[in-house]
């Protein structure tokens, strides 16, 4: 997961699709997030590299929407419903995420254990990256 | 024993203590003077002399002149005079002192000598003024008004001379300093030269020409004494101010118990730096308790006694050494002797040092239970006295002028409240000083007066007993306590030399000695390193969490 700025970088995603739980007033969608280019990424306890700004979900609700879903504590979001949210700050993230009009969210997030997983299952083929 | 009251028994103890403690050290040290006696090769004495006032400005000079002469010839002959005789000699000597004739001897030639000089130094410019008038006042020219207002400048400055010199040299010599003090021989013989070279050219060009012009002799007359001014300036500089900056670190190191302290110095020969250490010795090392010292003695007698070397066979051959080193290598090492006499001695000393470390297994475990011991017995009777004192001093009450009227009791001055108090806590005071050992630095008459200085200044409990459960600096115990009143200096190198970086040298006295050794402090170099105020600026580094 680790990259070089300006450089186009790969990774292995998982398709999340939430569906919003009303409360009230609110759509929720049971996971809180953090990390942001305007935090300090050295207090990422979630990242391999420590200079990662990317958004990571640090906390689900047990049974919560995310949590049926299939999201995971220490996921990082990639994209939501086609927004990128590698380069965002916290607070456009968190406005992505809570968009009244918006009853689904379609995460693509990554985590180290995907990464894991196709490369044992392709027998450690070298992947291409895309130039 | 038991049934007397305390009051008595304790004199009776300290009287026994106090003697025999005496006699011990007395025996102890006419063995030690008379081993010293071979060792005398560079060895002078500083003896701490009393107070005596110096008249002129060289006094000390004089006397230094004199003893440079006769510096080099007899130091060594005094030196082995004062080793040959006995320790009570040498006790009876220093408490003479000042009745001793050597030293009388010198101090008045000194003082002689500075009082020429001073009064060579204050009469010359006067003499220069007034000789004219004397010997040719018909062609004297008429002193005007310049004239007479350089004699006023010429009396304020002889007064100021006369403060200054007054201020710098009229001081009670602390120390009476084995070798020439080389700045003040200096400025004498400056001074000496100088005033000399002023009445040469007196003489030969205004006497003898009987010169007229007398504003010209008055102002030659205020030139010597601005020239006066500016020597004492150097006096100062060259004696005072030099030393002042720190130079030299000194490390001092007691032999006998190992307390060391650091101390700076500036710039000085090695017997002022002896004095120096000296004068400080006596404020902050804690007194010689000789002791404390028995225990390790102790030890180290049984190491060697552990070691028992016997002879197998009776009679010895011609050079009964190596026969006699060859059956002890045999018996240490159990080996038919093989009679190499050069390697002998190591290999004896290595098979005695490693036959030692066999017997010495026991006696750190011997040493540790001891020590623990005492301090657990240390502490319990300290905390005994803490509260036997603390109880007697409830019983007195410091009375103030108003109440003294008012309440008619019994009223007591500080020395008979003293006496009445002390019985209660006379007891366990003694067991305790008998515990740490600190029994022979106070007597019952000290103790009761310092009593009565405490309870005339108010003070607690705990401020009386500061000065027994600690051992103070050698000043604070009365002379006959101090066991270090004649020093010894020696050296390698001349006592007149400054320090340097490295130097070691040994003050003695007769019952230990210390060892200082000089460092030089480094030379410093610092760099500076600008920052603009405007250039502290900070970030915030957050990592805030939102539930969605």
């Amino acid at each position: 997961m680790s990259f070089i700025p300006g450089q186009p970088m790969t990774a292995v995603v998982q398709r999340i699709e939430i569906q919003k739980l009303r409360q009230g007033d609110n759509l929720i969608l049971g996971f809180s997030i953090g990390g942001g280019i305007d935090q300090d990424p050295g207090q990422n306890p979630f990242s391999e590299d420590k200079s990662d700004k990317g958004i990571y979900v640090t906390r689900i609700t047990p049974n919560g929407p995310a949590d049926m879903a299939g999201l995971m504590m220490g996921d990082k979001i990639m994209q939501v419903n086609g927004w990128d949210m590698t380069m965002v700050t916290h607070d456009q993230a968190r406005k992505r995420l809570t968009k009244k009009k918006e009853d689904v969210v379609r995460l693509l997030v990554t985590r180290k254990s995907l990464e894991d997983a196709v490369k044992n299952s392709m027998g450690g083929q070298h992947i291409r990256k895309p130039h | 024993m038991d049934t007397e009251s305390t009051y008595s028994g304790y004199s009776y103890h300290s009287g026994r203590s106090r003697g025999s403690h005496r006699h011990g050290e007395r025996s102890r040290d006419r063995h030690k003077s008379r081993s010293k006696d071979s060792r005398s090769e560079k060895s002078v004495t500083i003896n701490p002399a009393p107070a005596e006032p110096l008249l002129g400005d060289a006094a000390v000079r004089g006397e230094q002149v004199q003893d440079d002469n006769w510096g080099e010839t007899t130091t060594a002959v005094t030196g082995t005079s004062e080793h040959s005789l006995s320790q009570e000699d040498i006790v009876r000597i220093t408490k003479d002192l000042e009745e001793s004739v050597g030293l009388d001897c010198r101090r008045y030639f000194t003082l002689t000598l500075a009082v020429v000089l001073g009064l060579l130094v204050f009469l010359s410019p006067l003499a220069f003024l007034v000789l004219p008038h004397l010997l040719w006042p018909e062609k004297l020219q008429s002193c005007g008004t310049a004239c007479e207002g350089l004699f006023i400048s010429v009396a304020f400055k002889l007064l100021i001379l006369l403060l200054a010199v007054w201020a710098l040299f009229f001081r009670p010599p602390r120390a009476s300093l084995p070798r020439l003090f080389v700045f003040r021989a200096l400025l004498a013989v400056l001074v000496l030269l100088f005033v000399v070279s002023y009445w040469l050219f007196y003489g030969v060009r205004i006497l003898d020409s009987q010169d007229e012009d007398y504003q010209g002799i008055v102002q030659y007359a205020v030139s010597l004494v601005d020239a006066l001014l500016f020597i004492h300036y150097l006096a100062i500089v060259l004696l005072e101010l030099r030393q002042l900056r720190p130079y030299y670190s000194v490390c001092v190191t007691r032999s006998t118990d190992g307390e060391t302290r650091h101390y700076n110095l500036g710039q000085l020969s090695i017997q002022r730096a002896a004095l120096a250490v000296l004068e400080r010795y006596y404020c902050d090392f804690a007194i010689h308790n000789p002791a404390l010292l028995a225990a390790s003695k102790s030890r180290a007698a049984k190491h060697l006694a552990g070691l028992k070397v016997y002879n197998v066979d009776g009679d010895f051959p011609a050079a009964p050494a190596e026969v006699f080193k060859a059956k002890l290598r045999a018996y240490l090492l159990n080996s038919p002797g093989n009679n190499a006499a050069t390697g002998m001695a190591h290999s004896q000393s290595r098979a005695m040092i490693a036959a030692a470390a066999h017997c010495r297994d026991s006696s750190h475990n011997e040493l540790y239970y001891e020590e623990a011991e005492h301090e657990r017995r240390v502490r319990k009777r300290r905390a005994r006295l803490v509260v036997a004192v603390e109880e007697a001093f409830t019983h007195i009450k410091h009375m103030k002028e108003e109440e003294q009227k008012k309440i008619p009791g019994d009223v007591m001055d500080p020395r008979e409240a003293a006496q009445a108090i002390f019985p209660s806590m006379a007891r366990t005071l003694q067991k305790y000083l008998r515990t740490t050992k600190q029994q022979h630095c106070h007597s019952m008459e000290s103790i009761q007066q310092h009593l009565a200085f405490c309870i005339s200044n108010n003070m607690s409990p705990k401020a009386f007993l500061e000065s027994y459960l600690k051992p103070g600096p050698t000043l604070q115990y009365s002379r006959d306590h101090w066991l270090a009143s004649q020093w010894t200096l020696v050296s390698e190198a001349s006592v007149t030399s400054g320090l340097r970086d490295g130097a070691v040298f040994v003050l003695r006295c007769a019952d230990f000695s210390l060892v200082v050794s000089v460092k030089k402090i480094p030379f410093i170099r610092l760099s500076e390193e600008y920052i603009d105020p405007k250039s502290h600026k900070f970030v915030l580094r957050l990592q805030s969490e939102t539930s969605v």
